[in-house]
């Protein structure tokens, strides 16, 4: 299970996250739902170490994450940023090797090769496994980052905006992706989301999160309501509930 | 599944088989530069020398011609070693010992010792002089990097100001200087072979290869870093670490590399290019055969400084960007891939 604990983050004067809890329990989904600047990244980001919070505790499976080196946390956390440097010369094969990187001392094995072979057959990427990865289409470079956090071989996955910027149909390909990994593997995933249809619908648990306070946490049918996207959002929707998952249907902005 | 993997595997074999290509190529070099020289002593007789332990011909090889494409060698190596590192670490094309300032500095670190050690020529002074320098215009382009979020361009022109600051520091020095210590100064910006021993050699060679061991071994570190700090992080890479040291080590390397031979510009930003070109971006690779390029680029500039005009040897420095501007524009034009 990944703890998180009384987690604040300031930034100079501004405090980005206040006080947030969580707890994510393996085989599940949590997605973070928020307006822009409510701190979905910077939770993620706390998470996996790459800024330092300033207060609050990560427990991972009930050991400190604060105490671990590096390495050893990449080996229980992977994580999947929103954007890459827009150069990334290498290739497909060797992207996805990357994820092997905490395991790997001086040569990749036989095994790092096969995990990462697999991958990408599984992944429908075998096609392109010795392409450039800058030549990739937006949603093969997508796969391929998803493929390289599931070669870090982790029980948990961090996700920021898997989705966004992708087309309809790679969307929907990415997010199975990531809940037939959880599936499979027994993973927890915790997802930065910006569309809440999808969120709602892959999701076992959704935090709505405004100003770097948890506004919410729940199911997504307790979650995704008319008010709470009036109140967080500002923003007038219908919800409709037929499909057995919450649609929202945004009306307009409020002022 | 067997198919990706041995497809990958074919990738990696051709990119092992373009370094022993290199090697050998060096090899080759290495004996045309051997058998050259103002005098007359030629391939067979300095092949022979090379064994015997009297005579002139053993004098002009194991003082003069040896030592020289040793110290080719050097330099090359250790400039595109550091070109390599630095374009790794700032994750910048633009990065090279000299685009950076920091040979400039190094180079005035060792005109400084120079000078001011008159009459006391002495190789650790400046050998340590200039890594001093290098690396002190090295952490104020990393500090720039650091507290600035600086773009490629900034660091660039960061680099360029202390180039500037640097040159026209050792100009000062001219101004002010003996003609003896003039000629020395003015010999040192041109870049030049003919000054070096055993003894500088050895000197170099503790600076530029005591490092490559920890820079192989941290090749993994450099590709993530190409994946952004964020990724880099995630995936267990400790960047700031990386980065400091990685520094310091190819201000070690371009110190070593040129406080005894002045400066050689163009190796150290077109080699990692060059490279990258023929095999791609993955330091494993690209460090080793980097490297190789440096030296090969360097030793065949100084056989064609010395044999183009003989008996006038033309300084290195101006011979390798001779050699390698064209070299360099002709595969920018034939490449339609871009890898930065």
């Amino acid at each position: 299970m990944l703890h998180v604990q009384g987690l604040f983050f300031r930034y100079k004067n501004i405090t980005v996250l206040k006080d947030v809890e969580i707890g994510l329990n393996k085989g599940e989904i949590l997605s973070i739902v928020g307006p822009n600047g409510a701190g979905k990244t910077t939770l993620l980001k706390s998470i996996v170490r790459i800024v330092k919070p300033d207060k609050g505790t990560i427990l991972i499976d009930g050991k400190d994450a604060s105490r671990m080196n590096r390495l050893n946390l990449a080996k229980c956390i992977s994580y999947v940023p929103q954007a890459l440097p827009s150069k990334f010369p290498i290739s497909v094969f060797d992207a996805v090797l990357m994820g092997r990187r905490p395991y790997i001392v001086w040569k990749p094995s036989k095994k790092d090769l096969k995990v990462v072979a697999d991958l990408l057959k599984s992944m429908h990427l075998e096609s392109v496994a010795l392409r450039d990865f800058d030549q990739l289409s937006g949603g093969q470079k997508q796969k391929v980052l998803l493929a390289r956090a599931f070669a870090q071989d982790t029980d948990y996955l961090l996700l920021d905006e898997p989705t966004s910027n992708l087309d309809l149909k790679h969307q929907m390909e990415v997010m199975e992706m990531i809940s037939g990994m959880v599936k499979k593997k027994g993973m927890a995933a915790m997802l930065a989301m910006h569309d809440l249809n999808l969120a709602s619908r892959f999701s076992d648990t959704i935090m709505m999160l405004n100003a770097g306070k948890v506004f919410c946490t729940g199911e997504p049918s307790q979650v995704i309501t008319v008010e709470n996207i009036k109140s967080v959002y500002g923003v007038e929707a219908r919800v409709n509930r037929n499909s057995g998952h919450p649609y929202i249907l945004p009306i307009r902005p409020l002022n | 599944m067997e198919d990706i993997c041995q497809q990958y595997q074919g990738v990696t074999g051709r990119k092992i088989s373009f370094i022993i290509l290199l090697a050998l190529v060096l090899f080759g070099v290495s004996i045309i530069a051997l058998s050259q020289g103002p005098s007359s002593v030629g391939f067979r007789e300095s092949f022979a020398a090379l064994f015997q332990d009297s005579g002139l011909a053993h004098g002009i090889i194991w003082k003069l011609r040896l030592p020289r494409i040793v110290m080719a060698i050097m330099v090359g190596c250790g400039l595109a070693l550091a070109g390599t590192v630095f374009q790794a670490i700032l994750r910048n094309p633009l990065a090279s010992p000299y685009t950076l300032g920091i040979g400039w500095s190094a180079g005035f670190g060792a005109v400084m010792a120079i000078i001011f050690g008159a009459g006391l020529y002495n190789e650790y002074l400046i050998a340590g002089n200039a890594f001093f320098f290098a690396l002190l215009s090295s952490f104020l382009i990393l500090g720039i990097a650091k507290f600035k979020r600086s773009t490629p361009e900034t660091m660039i022109l960061a680099g360029i100001a202390i180039m500037f600051l640097f040159s026209s520091l050792s100009s000062l020095f001219q101004y002010m200087g003996t003609m003896e210590e003039v000629h020395e100064i003015v010999f040192w910006f041109f870049g030049s072979l003919s000054k070096v021993g055993w003894k500088e050699i050895s000197m170099a060679s503790v600076m530029i290869l005591f490092p490559i061991p920890i820079l192989l071994k941290w090749s993994w570190d450099f590709n993530l870093l190409a994946a952004g700090d964020e990724s880099a992080k995630a995936l267990g890479v400790n960047v700031d670490a990386i980065r400091m040291l990685g520094v310091v080590l190819a201000s070690l390397v371009t110190a070593g590399a040129i406080c005894f031979t002045g400066v050689i510009g163009f190796v150290g930003l077109v080699s990692p290019h060059i490279t990258r070109m023929v095999i791609g971006g993955d330091h494993r690779f690209l460090l080793p055969a980097s490297a190789l390029v440096g030296a090969v680029l360097v030793l065949t500039a100084d056989i064609l400084g010395r044999a183009l005009w003989a008996p006038q040897v033309i300084p290195i420095g101006i011979v390798t960007s001779f050699v390698g501007v064209p070299f360099f524009f002709y595969l920018l034009m034939k490449k339609t891939r871009e890898y930065w």
